[in-house]
């Protein structure tokens, strides 16, 4: 109470602004509640759909269409392969989050779930019909673009970073051109050469499959702004760190990887998050080239049925809210690692 | 080879093209020699004995360790920084360890040894140095006097022949510099060879052999602390004295 009366109606000006705000805001809240909420349409039945225009939502829409949202093209009959790999895949995920599995041993894990995840998902053997990486689709592919690009970036990254502040001017000056092209160009350019240009200059009869080229792309695109952040933490370590180590008889790299790393890591722990939730944002760009991932899909799902194509903003509010769902969860993840890595910091 | 311990041998370094910061350095340190040096700030002190372990490179001159003369040849490098200690003005402990792991790092991974064995070394160290109830807090939760202790432990974990210090005390509150300097002294009744940097007189007096006066670059003035205290030669080491007895 006391709090409103100092911050929100201390005089005259700043009451009129809060009532005035407050009614938008109440119009607002109210008119959305209705639209999505009170005049909404919750079953696939695209008559009613059409009596609620303007006023109700349709969320018959994705009660119709959820399977292909989900999954995209994967064949229909098959669709339990790539929710059973994606379950799989998002539980080496999250168990690879908690501390207790950072052991060396789980690398074996991640080996064998990722073989289980491309078996399920590629099948040819084992009886299991076969269904080529362009079938591919959905939430399984977003999930995958995305801890792959992320897999790949983060050691990528490190080494650019590394090499950019090496002593040796050969290895500084290419890392520092890389970084520099790649960031001067967005990555759907980069995406279109991985898929239309990169075939070309390659020799007649082979070829490389376009997810493959796809999560390349994404990887070289993310190391490079993952590499400016970690930059950034390695210039916060001071020189004595390094003289220390060098004193004690370390080798560059094991000084890098017990001393230095941790430290500059642990420092730019926000950055590299945010670098995190940006990839797996972009992977919605790979639609461009034909991967039909959530947000494609949500496209393949609509856009070629006339009875449902009126309804692909509702569509879109239910896959916004699959990758808020996502992007959240790795933002309050943060958080958490921040807080493990600062402990030592306690004075 | 000499029985010199260090041998510096007409050496100059400058630092780009034209700061010319030790100017022909000749020095031989014996074996198990205890050497102050002091000088105005900016004298060249720390790069003079920056040069010992090749935290800088010099240009011009020899610097020979126990037998092996400084290169950019990284097993000689390897070789002579096993058998160099260095203790910093500001301390250099690795914030993200514990103490104890502050100790070990090196042992366990440049000398190999066993993990349990390195721990039981370390903390005969850290009893030496009288903070082995500490062994497991983190060096900012630790006065900067027994931090300074930890980063003297942690070179002797490496049973290093020769040991330098920067200023060890100069980042200190005047309290805690006792502390530090009392296991200095213990150190040096031992018999390893010290290359110290310090401004602390009443050190010098009492644990030096030699004490060396650098200003600009140069060896100004070398002799035994009696004589050195008592009948400085130069112009320069009595104005520099005057000024340090004063405070
Ligand atoms: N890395 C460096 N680059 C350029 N100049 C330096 C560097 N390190 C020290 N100097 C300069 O060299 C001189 C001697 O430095 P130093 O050896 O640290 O002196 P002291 O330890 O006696 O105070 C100082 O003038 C200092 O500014
Ligand atoms: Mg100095």
């Amino acid at each position: 109470m006391n709090w409103l009366r100092s911050n929100l109606f201390n005089n005259v000006f700043n009451s009129s602004v809060t009532v005035l705000l407050g009614t938008l805001l109440l119009y607002a809240l109210t008119q959305a509640w209705g639209w999505a909420i009170g005049q909404a349409v919750w079953v696939a039945d695209a008559e009613q759909c059409h009596a609620a225009r303007g006023t109700g939502a349709c969320w018959g829409v994705v009660a119709e269409k959820y399977r292909i949202i989900i999954f995209g093209r994967y064949p229909f009959e098959e669709q339990w392969r790539p929710l059973l790999a994606t379950l799989l895949l998002m539980a080496l995920l999250l168990a690879s989050c908690m501390r207790v599995f950072w052991q060396r041993w789980f690398a074996a894990v991640w080996v064998v779930v990722l073989t289980v995840f491309f078996i399920l998902m590629h099948g040819g053997v084992l009886g299991l019909a076969t269904v080529t990486t362009d079938q591919w689709g959905g939430l399984p592919l977003t999930i995958l673009l995305a801890s792959m690009s992320v897999l790949g970036a983060f050691p990528l990254g490190i080494l650019l970073a590394l090499g950019r502040m090496s002593d040796l001017p050969v290895i500084r000056s290419l890392c520092t051109v890389y970084i520099e092209l790649i960031r001067g160009v967005p990555l759907i350019s980069v995406l279109f050469m991985a898929s239309f240009l990169f075939p070309l200059f390659m020799p007649e009869g082979t070829s490389i499959d376009v997810l493959v080229r796809v999560l390349v792309a994404m990887v070289l695109f993310a190391a490079a702004y993952l590499a400016e952040v970690i930059r950034g933490g390695l210039q916060a370590i001071p020189r004595g760190q390094y003289e220390a180590a060098v004193s004690l008889g370390m080798g560059y790299w094991l000084m890098q990887r017990k001393i230095i790393l941790p430290q500059a890591l642990a420092t730019v722990v926000p950055g590299i998050m945010n670098n995190f939730i940006s990839t797996f944002k972009d992977t919605s760009l790979v639609t461009i080239v034909s991967l039909y991932e959530l947000t494609g899909s949500l496209d393949l799902a609509v856009n070629s049925d006339p009875d449902w194509m009126a309804y692909k903003l509702e569509g879109y509010l239910f896959i916004a809210l699959i990758y808020f769902v996502f992007c959240f969860s790795l933002s309050r993840y943060s958080q958490w690692v921040e807080r493990q890595v600062n402990r030592g910091k306690v004075h | 080879m000499s029985d010199y311990m260090i041998e510096f041998a007409k050496v100059n370094k400058w630092y780009g093209n034209h700061f010319h910061v030790l100017r022909d350095i000749d020095l031989q340190v014996r074996r198990g020699e205890r050497i102050v040096i002091c000088g105005p700030s900016g004298s060249g002190k720390s790069t003079l004995i920056r040069c010992i372990n090749r935290l800088e490179a010099h240009q011009q001159g020899t610097v020979t360790v126990d037998g092996l003369e400084l290169s950019d040849d990284v097993k000689v490098l390897h070789e002579v920084r096993r058998k160099v200690g260095m203790v910093f003005q500001q301390f250099n402990l690795f914030p993200h360890l514990t103490v104890l792991e502050n100790l070990t790092l090196a042992p366990i991974h440049v000398n190999k040894l066993p993990k349990a064995e390195a721990e039981e070394r370390a903390m005969l160290q850290l009893q030496r140095v009288q903070i082995a109830e500490q062994a497991h807090k983190y060096p900012l939760q630790l006065s900067g006097g027994q931090q300074q202790r930890v980063a003297i432990a942690r070179t002797l974990c490496l049973t290093p022949q020769i040991l330098l210090f920067d200023e060890p005390t100069s980042a200190l509150d005047p309290e805690m510099i006792k502390e530090v300097l009392d296991v200095m002294t213990e150190l040096a009744e031992q018999g390893i060879t010290m290359l110290c940097v310090t401004h602390e007189m009443g050190f010098a007096k009492s644990v030096a052999d030699r004490v060396i006066f650098m200003d600009q670059g140069q060896i100004v003035e070398e002799n035994n602390p009696h004589d050195f205290f008592n009948r400085p030669r130069s112009e320069r080491t009595q104005a520099f004295l005057a000024k340090i007895l004063a405070h």
